[in-house]
C-alpha cells in the first residue's frame, strides 16, 4: 500500500524551529493562520505585521511578506500598507501585551475607522516576553512577578476585555473570540481566523480573532496544566464566542 | 479503518505533551532519551498497528513536529 502525508508542515511556514517555550499556544496560531493562507492560495499577496512581544520574530517563521512594527503600532502600520497595497491581504499578529496595553489606541480607531485589515489577537493574561508581569488582560487574583499577592482590582483596575470592546466600534464586521486547548476548539479557532481573511479579501471592514492562548512558564504550569487553566480560568473571565459579525461576513460561511 | 502512522521528528519536538493525551488509542508517548536540544521527545508506541492517521496529535503540536500518513489515502 502507498502511504501519503496527509499531515505536515504548511507552504507558509518556514523550517525554522520557534524559539517558543515548550507548549506554548503560539506555535499553534501560527500553523492556523498559515494554513489558512494555504487554503485561500493568498501567499503570494499576504503581508503580516509582527508585533512586540514573544511574537516578535514570527517573521522568521512565516514563509511570507513580513514587516516589524513598533511596540503596539501593528496596525497603524497595516492601516498604511493596506491604504498603498488595496490588492494585498495584510494581517497583524499581536499578544495582549502589545494590543491591549501600549497599543489600545491603535487597535481601536483601526476598527473604528473600519480598517479594512484582520488582526490576530494573542490574549495570554500576562507578559511573557518580559518575565511575567502583570498585563492588562492579568485575571483579578492573578499571581505574577509584579503582583506577587495576585491581581489586587482595588490597586490595579479590571482586566480589559478586548473583543467585546472593538465589538462596538461600528468599523467592525467580524471580532470573536477563541481558544486553542484541543482538536475541537483548534480546528473552531482555524474557521474563525479562516472567516476573518474571507472578510478582508470581501473588502467588509475590520476583522479581529483573540485567542485564548497558555503561557506555562509565566504562569507556573506544566503545559496540560495551563491549558487546563485556560478552560477553566481564562474562559469563564473571557467568554468565547462570536461579538459581532455583520451579516455580509455571515453569508461568507 | 485507514490504517495510518506519524513521524515525529525528535528535534524539533519539545517535549511539552500536548499530543499525549488526545491520541484515541494512546499512542503517543514521551520517551526515555534525550533529544539534540535535551528535550524528551514524544514517541509512537505502536506495536499492534492501530494508528489511524487521524492527525489529532499532529493538531495539537506547536511546533509542527509530526507528519501523519495515511495508507491509500
Amino acid at each position: 500500500m502507498e502511504r501519503k502525508a496527509v499531515f505536515a508542515n504548511p507552504e507558509a511556514l518556514t523550517d525554522d524551529l520557534t524559539h517558543y517555550c515548550p507548549g506554548c499556544t503560539h506555535g499553534i496560531v501560527h500553523r492556523l493562520i498559515a494554513e489558512v493562507i494555504d487554503e485561500l492560495e493568498i501567499r503570494e499577496i499576504t503581508i503580516g505585521i509582527a508585533p512586540v512581544g514573544c511574537a516578535v520574530l514570527a517573521y522568521n517563521y512565516f514563509n511570507l511578506d513580513f514587516a516589524e512594527a513598533a511596540h503596539g503600532r501593528a496596525p497603524a502600520m497595516a492601516t498604511g500598507l493596506k491604504r498603498v497595497q488595496p490588492d494585498k491581504v495584510v494581517f497583524t499578529y499581536q499578544g495582549d501585551g502589545d494590543l491591549a496595553a501600549i497599543g489600545t489606541a491603535e487597535i481601536v480607531h483601526a476598527a473604528s475607522r473600519g480598517e479594512n485589515i484582520t488582526a490576530i489577537f494573542i490574549n495570554n493574561a500576562i507578559y511573557g516576553m518580559t518575565g511575567g508581569q502583570m498585563a492588562p488582560t492579568t485575571l483579578p487574583g492573578q499571581v505574577t512577578t509584579s503582583t506577587p499577592f495576585g491581581r489586587d482590582v482595588k490597586l490595579a483596575g479590571y482586566p480589559l476585555r478586548v473583543a467585546e470592546l472593538i465589538a462596538t466600534t461600528s468599523g467592525a464586521a467580524y471580532v470573536v473570540r477563541r481558544m486553542v486547548t484541543k482538536p475541537a476548539t483548534i480546528a473552531s479557532a482555524k474557521k474563525a481566523i479562516k472567516l476573518a481573511f474571507q472578510a478582508q479579501r470581501a473588502e467588509l471592514g475590520f476583522s479581529l480573532v483573540e485567542i485564548l492562548s497558555s503561557c506555562p512558564t509565566n504562569w507556573g504550569l506544566s503545559p496540560l496544566e495551563a491549558l487546563e487553566w485556560v478552560e477553566e480560568s481564562m474562559a469563564a473571565y473571557y467568554p468565547l464566542g462570536d461579538y459581532k459579525v455583520i451579516d455580509e461576513v455571515k453569508s461568507l460561511r | 479503518m485507514a490504517r495510518g502512522t506519524i513521524l515525529i521528528d525528535e528535534d524539533r519536538c519539545k517535549g511539552c505533551e500536548l499530543c499525549t493525551t488526545v491520541c484515541p488509542f494512546d499512542l503517543v508517548h514521551i520517551a526515555n532519551h534525550f533529544n539534540a536540544k535535551g528535550y524528551r521527545p514524544s514517541t509512537l508506541v505502536d506495536p499492534q498497528g492501530k494508528c489511524t492517521g487521524c492527525t489529532l496529535c499532529a493538531r495539537m503540536c506547536p511546533d509542527v513536529a509530526i507528519i501523519v500518513y495515511r495508507e491509500g489515502a
